[in-house]
């Protein structure tokens, strides 16, 4: 049925007003990123201006800003395979071979995410110190991996039990034993799944930000702990930090763009489809 | 077709137990040793900067907080907190949720747009809020409001929680949006449709069959946000750095402030116990909600 010409104008109006509103502030920023220090804080704020790529030149020109990208990518994609690694085993039987307790420990692997960061971080702090983990790559790799292991596994679960299981019994009448079901048919089967359930392990981990800037100094201080050192107030170089930000959030928010369908599950654990 | 999660095995049976032990183990670790020793610091005189300080103390650390009015000004700022960021992330994310809805050209880049806050790293969104937007010199809305001819507001300095609340909610009206859209997705068109034909129509049609629709995905919404927005840390730390005095400073800000500059680790492993305790709460309903889905 076709609605009259008025409402559908209104609804194009509401919904772009809306996402311009929304998206703005990024917009800003990112027009901000090629605007020379001067226009970034000129007032009437600059519209039209002769953009220039200077800003990204001197934030790459300095050797430390690849440094802290390159943390965020080891600390984000370590995590996410080694998470990956642990978790993948434990959805497949959770979900293919569940015993009496399955519900149980999933029920209760989703109850560890809830444990607020800031009640344990005396302890992770302390322990951290003394284990020689305080800013260290590895520490932060198999922390975010502990973190966010529950959400990669309940995602894994919800994507392997919606496999027909008739594919796979009919896999077993064949003869294939588990380890073949798994690799030769579970994992193609489900690679979209998988693949963004390793996206959503890569945008929490590569976001993160509370961890980061308690656990780590320099060596290891990925991208959220590195743009937080832009707040000290010496000066405004508003343009700079622009640039620095538009490189920090790039990669992720295409990555969250391509895996918006599939992540709802993971962030509801399967609740929301 | 029903399925049940504890019933149906396909294949043989196979030992699921060197499956699944690495994950219980590492999550067993990471759940009990660092709750351990929290409890256990809750109980001892203990700090960083004074050696010989230390030993069991019982539950004084708690006395010390319970009569410590910052504990309860961190508490009301981070109830202030929590609320006014789900009001607005529920009202504004269903609208948005609602007008993404729709028929209208362009409408999967507009919900690009909409959804795209939700994946800029804290410290990015709290520093454009806070510089380009905010700063009360050369911010944008500074330069609106003198335009207008309007007083300029010094958002952190005024309304330091306030505008905390402000970047904390934009960040996450697009979650909400981003699940009650996929909600209003699942919603049965054939019985919009014939409430339609029976003469609903707007509020009414909007009232009696999409929010009742809704109801069981606001609920995950609010009590997934409730989750992570107890422990909202690098916004405030970035911006306000809980001040001005302790205006904005909310419970995980204080334990952070008491722990990691004040050194004092009894007195902050007690606040993080409280910390634990109120998560938990909403943890709880979260939970059962989760796992009765478990079972469809």
């Amino acid at each position: 049925m076709e609605r009259p010409l008025t409402q559908r104008i209104f609804a194009a109006v509401a919904g772009w007003g809306l996402a311009i509103i929304m998206f703005f502030p990024i917009l800003w920023m990112a027009m901000t990123a090629f605007k020379r220090e001067p226009e970034a804080i000129a007032s009437p704020p600059l519209i039209f201006f002769e953009p220039t790529l200077r800003n990204f030149e001197q934030v790459l020109d300095r050797a430390d800003y690849l440094h802290f990208f390159f943390n965020s990518v080891i600390v984000s994609v370590g995590s996410t395979l080694l998470g990956l690694a642990v978790g993948l085993p434990a959805a497949y039987a959770l979900a293919f071979h569940p015993g009496k307790r399955a519900k149980d420990l999933l029920v209760w692997m989703l109850s560890t995410k809830m444990m607020p960061a800031v009640g344990v971080l005396v302890p992770i702090y302390l322990m951290f110190k003394s284990a020689g983990l305080l800013d260290s790559r590895i520490g932060l790799v198999v922390l975010y991996m502990l973190v966010n292991l529950p959400i990669i596994i309940w995602m894994l679960f919800t994507f392997f039990r919606e496999v027909p299981r008739e594919i796979l019994e009919a896999a077993r009448l064949d003869g294939a034993r588990p380890l073949r079901q798994f690799i030769h048919l579970l994992i193609p089967l489900t690679a979209p799944g998988i693949a963004s359930t390793a996206l959503l392990s890569i945008i929490l981990a590569w976001n993160e930000a509370f961890w980061s800037i308690n656990l780590t100094v320099s060596n290891a201080t990925p991208l959220t702990a590195f743009i937080a050192s832009f707040s000290s107030p010496q000066g405004l170089f508003w343009a700079k930090l622009s640039a620095a930000s538009l490189l920090a959030i790039g990669p992720i928010l295409v990555f969250g763009w391509i895996t918006q369908r599939q992540l709802v599950r993971g962030l509801t654990f399967g609740a929301v489809k | 077709m029903q399925r049940n999660a504890s019933t149906d095995s396909i294949g043989p049976m196979i030992s699921t137990r060197p499956l699944l032990a690495p994950s219980v183990i590492l999550l067993l670790i990471w759940m009990i040793v660092p709750l351990a020793l929290t409890l256990w610091f809750s109980m001892q005189r203990y700090s960083l900067l004074d050696a010989s300080a230390g030993g069991f103390v019982g539950f004084r650390n708690y006395v010390f907080l319970f009569t410590d009015p910052n504990l309860f000004n961190a508490l009301a700022n981070t109830i202030f907190l929590v609320a006014g960021v789900l009001v607005a992330s529920v009202v504004i994310g269903l609208a948005c949720a609602v007008a993404l809805d729709q028929q209208f050209p362009g409408r999967g880049i507009a919900r690009l747009l909409c959804i795209a806050p939700f994946f800029v790293m804290p410290t990015v969104s709290a520093l454009i809020w806070k510089n380009l937007l905010m700063h009360p010199v050369n911010g944008l809305f500074a330069y609106i409001s003198r335009t207008l001819g309007l007083p300029v507001v010094d958002w952190f300095a005024q309304w330091p929680l306030f505008s905390v609340g402000v970047i904390v909610a934009w960040q996450w009206i697009p979650f909400a949006t981003l699940i009650l859209l996929t909600s209003l997705q699942s919603l049965d068109r054939d019985q919009v449709e014939a409430a339609r034909m029976d003469g609903a129509k707007g509020l009414r049609l909007f009232r009696f069959i999409t929010l009742p629709h809704l109801a069981r995905s606001i609920t995950i919404v609010v009590m997934i946000e409730t989750i992570f927005l107890l422990s909202v840390f690098a916004e405030i730390f970035v911006t306000t750095a809980g001040g001005p005095g302790n205006a904005s400073t909310t419970l995980p800000f204080l334990i952070y402030k008491v722990a990691l500059l004040d050194y004092n680790v009894g007195w902050a492993s007690a606040g993080g116990v409280i910390a634990i305790i109120l998560a938990n709460i909403v943890a709880y309903f979260l939970v059962r909600t989760i796992s009765h889905n478990l079972d469809r």
